[in-house]
C-alpha cells in the first residue's frame, strides 16, 4: 500500500573519528508518521539532518523517490524542517515567516525560474494558518508568540511548501506538558489530513508511542529496533530497547524449553518460544504485569521496600532475593510487608542476550533514590489510603 | 521602588546636565549672538546673524557631508565582508584577526595620520614605489603627459583615505558582533525553505544585521562629518571640512566663537536629521543604537 520513499544505505557519520551514526539502514514510507527515538546523543538529530541535507556522511547513500541526493543542497530537497526551538525568522512577522519559502522564485527542471503569482501565495498562507489554528495572527511578530504558537507557526511555514516529507526535530520539547499532549494530538491530525511523510526526533517514549505508526529506537548510533508502537512496547528487542520504553524489569533467565522459562530458580509458563533449549536469555516483566497475593499464593515471594503514590497506581519496589522490582498496582502494601506475586504467562518476554544485558531493569538504585526523598510522598499515599478507608 | 531607585541615577543626572545639557544651552546662546562694542566694553546681543551668513560656507558643508558619506560608503563596502568572513571562522582565527583590526586604534591616532603623510608625499614611499615600477613613466607614455610624481597628498581622496583607515574598526566591530550572534538555525531555515546562499543573504543574514551597519554607519559617519585633523594633515589645507572651519573659529586666526557655536548647531542638527533617518529605515532595533 504504502511506499518506499526516502532510504539510507549503509549511512555512517564520523564527527573528529568519533562515530555517531555506524551503516544505518532504514527505509522510510510514503506518509506515515515515523519517530526516531533514542537518548540524547544517539544520533536521531544526525540521521534527520542526513536526510534534511545539512549533513553529509562520512560514506553511504541516501536515496529521496529512488535517486541519490547525497549531494543535493537542502534548498533544492522536497522536504522541509520544523526546527528545534523552531528558528523563526525574528525580522519577519507571522505572515511573511509562512510565506518565506513561497516567495523564493523555483528553478524548474530546464533552469528556468517561476515565481509564484501573489495572491496564490497569499491563498496558500492563510490557508496553512487556517490548518494551524493561527487565524487573525498574520501581523502578529514572532516575539509576542507564545511557545506553543510559535511552534505552529513553525510547522505552518514548512508545510505551506507542500513538501514530501517533513522533518521535525524535538518539535514538542519546549512546551509544558499540557500543551505538548495537546500538540501530539494536532500533528496526528495535520499528518493525517495532509497525507504526507512525518519524521520526528524525541527522546521522550510516551510521545513516539501516542503518535507514531512506526517508531526507530536507535542508541549508540545503531538502530536497535523498529516496529510499531505496540511491537516496540511488547516485544522489544534487547534490554536496551525494554528499558527505554515503559518501565521494565530485567532478570536473567534460562530457556529451559519452549513456553518454560526459569528465573531465580523457578519455571515459568509464557508464550515465547524458538531458543535453543537452556539458553540464557534476559527476561523482560513489565511493571503492570505483576498481580500481588498473598505470601502463600506467590509464585514468588518478596519484601516491600519503597511505596510511591502515583495517582493512578502505587509505585512499589519489592525485594526479591536482593533483587529490587518495581511493580506497578493499585493495591496499597505497607513497607516491610511480604508479599507474593503472580504473573500470568503473557507478562513474561523473553529476549536473546545483548550487549545490553545486565545493564538495566534492576531497581536497586531507583529505590535507594526513593528512599531519600521519600517521606513525603510516603505521608501523601498513607493519606490517600486513609480516605479510601473513609469511603 | 521605582523611585527607590532612581536615586542611583541622580549622579549621572548631574552628570549629564553638567557636560551635556548645560554646554548645549551654552552653545545655543553663543550661537545667537553677535558681539557688539557698548561704553562698558564688549557685550553679546541677540541676533541671527550668525546663521543668515552661514551660506558663505556652504562649499565647505557640503564637502563635509560628500566625503563623510563617501569614507562611510567605504567602510561599509570593505568593514561588511570583512566582519562576514571573521564571524564564520573558528574561535581561534576570529581572537587573532580582532586583535589585529584593534593594534592600530591603540597607536596615537596623530601618528597614524602623519605616517600616511610620508607615504603619499610628492617624494614620498608610494611614488617612489611607483618610480621603481615604471608606473609613471608608463602613466607619461600613455597619456603624453610628462609629471615625475602623481599628486596623493592634499587631495580630497587622501582625506577620504585617513578616514576611512582611521574609522574602519568602528565599522567592523559593530557588524561583526551582531553577525557572531546571528543563530545558524535560522541560515539552515532559510536553506531549508528553498533559499540558495544569495537568497539566504539577501532575506535573512543581512536584514538581521542591519542593527550592525546602523550603528557602524553612525560610528564612522559622525567623526568624519566632523574631523578636522585628518583633513588639515592629509587634505593639505586644501580640503577644509566643518571640523577645520570650527576649530578655525575658536583658536584660529578667524576667531569667532558666535560663529563657531552656530556652525557646530547646524551641524549637530543635520546629523541627528540623517541619523533619524538612518534609523528609520532600521525599524525599531536599530533605534536603541543612537536614541
Amino acid at each position: 500500500m504504502s511506499k518506499e520513499l526516502i532510504r539510507l544505505k549503509n549511512v555512517t557519520q564520523k564527527f573528529d573519528g568519533e562515530t555517531v551514526l555506524d551503516n544505518v539502514n532504514i527505509y522510510f514510507n510514503d506518509s506515515e508518521f515515523l519517530t526516531l527515538l533514542g537518548p540524547s546523543g544517539c544520533g536521531k538529530t544526525t540521521m534527520l539532518r542526513i536526510i534534511g541535507g545539512f549533513q553529509t556522511p562520512t560514506s553511504g547513500d541516501v536515496c529521496f523517490d529512488g535517486v541519490r541526493i547525497n549531494d543535493l543542497p537542502p534548498y533544492k530537497r522536497k522536504i522541509n524542517t520544523v526546527f528545534q526551538k523552531y528558528a523563526l525568522f525574528p525580522h519577519l512577522n507571522v505572515y511573511d515567516n509562512v510565506a518565506f519559502g513561497l516567495r523564493i522564485p523555483k528553478e524548474a527542471e530546464d533552469g528556468t525560474k517561476t515565481k509564484l503569482p501573489k495572491d496564490e501565495i497569499d491563498r496558500r498562507v492563510r490557508e496553512m494558518l487556517d490548518v494551524v489554528s493561527l487565524k487573525g495572527f498574520e501581523h502578529r511578530s514572532i516575539a509576542s508568540l507564545s511557545g506553543g504558537q510559535q511552534q505552529r507557526v513553525a510547522i505552518a511555514r514548512a508545510l505551506v511548501n507542500r513538501p514530501r516529507v517533513l522533518l521535525l526535530d524535538e518539535p514538542l520539547g519546549a512546551l509544558d506538558m499540557r500543551l505538548r499532549k495537546d500538540m501530539q494530538q494536532e500533528l496526528k491530525r495535520i499528518q493525517q489530513r495532509l497525507g504526507i511523510t512525518f519524521i520526528n526526533v524525541t527522546h521522550d517514549q510516551e510521545e513516539a508511542l501516542a503518535m507514531s505508526d512506526t517508531v526507530v529506537v536507535i542508541n549508540e548510533g545503531v538502530i536497535q529496533q523498529i516496529g510499531t508502537p505496540e511491537d516496540i512496547y511488547n516485544e522489544p528487542k534487547n534490554a536496551f530497547v525494554a528499558d527505554f520504553i515503559g518501565e521494565s524489569n530485567i532478570v536473567d533467565g534460562i530457556m529451559r524449553e519452549d513456553r518454560v522459562v526459569e528465573i531465580f530458580n523457578r519455571r515459568f509458563a509464557c508464550l515465547d518460544g524458538g531458543f535453543e533449549k537452556d539458553e540464557p536469555v534476559d527476561v523482560v516483566i513489565r511493571p503492570e504485569d505483576v498481580d500481588i497475593v498473598s505470601e502463600a499464593e506467590g509464585q514468588l515471594r518478596g519484601v516491600v521496600t519503597s511505596v510511591t503514590f502515583k495517582g493512578v497506581h502505587y509505585d512499589t519496589i519489592v525485594d526479591f532475593y536482593g533483587f529490587k522490582w518495581l511493580i506497578q498496582t493499585t493495591d496499597y502494601c505497607p513497607v516491610d510487608s511480604h508479599i507474593g506475586i503472580r504473573i500470568d504467562p503473557d507478562g513474561f518476554h523473553v529476549m536473546k542476550k545483548s550487549k545490553y544485558s545486565g545493564m538495566f531493569g534492576d531497581y536497586s538504585s531507583y529505590s535507594e533514590e526513593y528512599d531519600e526523598i521519600n517521606d513525603p510522598s510516603r505521608s501523601a499515599a498513607e493519606e490517600a489510603e486513609g480516605a479510601e478507608d473513609e469511603e | 521602588m521605582r523611585n527607590k531607585r532612581g536615586w542611583f541615577a541622580f549622579p549621572y543626572v548631574i552628570w549629564m546636565a553638567l557636560f551635556v545639557v548645560i554646554p548645549i544651552v551654552i552653545m545655543l546662546v553663543y550661537s545667537l549672538t553677535v558681539p557688539v562694542e557698548t561704553a562698558a566694553g564688549e557685550a553679546a546681543q541677540g541676533s541671527l546673524e550668525n546663521f543668515t551668513g552661514m551660506t558663505l560656507y556652504a562649499s565647505v558643508f557640503g564637502r563635509s557631508f560628500l566625503l563623510a558619506l563617501v569614507a562611510t560608503l567605504i567602510c561599509l563596502l570593505i568593514g561588511y565582508p570583512v566582519a562576514y568572513l571573521m564571524s564564520r571562522e573558528g574561535p581561534g582565527f576570529q581572537r587573532v584577526a580582532m586583535a589585529l583590526i584593534m593594534l592600530p586604534m591603540w597607536m596615537n591616532f596623530l601618528l597614524r595620520t602623519y605616517s600616511w603623510m610620508a607615504i603619499l608625499e610628492n617624494n614620498g614611499l608610494l611614488n617612489q614605489l611607483f618610480q621603481k615600477l615604471g608606473v609613471i613613466s608608463l602613466y607619461n607614455r600613455l597619456t603624453g603627459s610628462d609629471i615625475d610624481h602623481f599628486k596623493l597628498l592634499r587631495t580630497s581622496g587622501a582625506v577620504v583615505l585617513g578616514m576611512v583607515y582611521n574609522y574602519l574598526p568602528f565599522m567592523i566591530l559593530p557588524i561583526y558582533t551582531v553577525l557572531t550572534k546571528l543563530d545558524p538555525r535560522l541560515i539552515e531555515a532559510a536553506q531549508d525553505l528553498g533559499a540558495d546562499a544569495p537568497t539566504v543573504f539577501r532575506r535573512v543574514t543581512l536584514p538581521l544585521s542591519l542593527s550592525g551597519i546602523i550603528s557602524g554607519v553612525t560610528m564612522v559617519f559622525v567623526p568624519s562629518v566632523s574631523t578636522f585633523a585628518i583633513s588639515r594633515l592629509l587634505g593639505g589645507g586644501s580640503q577644509m571640512m566643518l571640523g577645520d572651519l570650527i576649530e578655525n573659529q575658536f583658536l584660529g586666526g578667524a576667531y569667532n566663537p558666535h560663529l563657531g557655536a552656530a556652525i557646530s548647531m547646524v551641524m549637530m542638527v543635520i546629523v541627528v536629521i540623517c541619523m533619524l533617518v538612518m534609523n528609520h529605515f532600521g525599524d525599531g532595533e536599530g533605534e536603541a543604537v543612537m536614541l
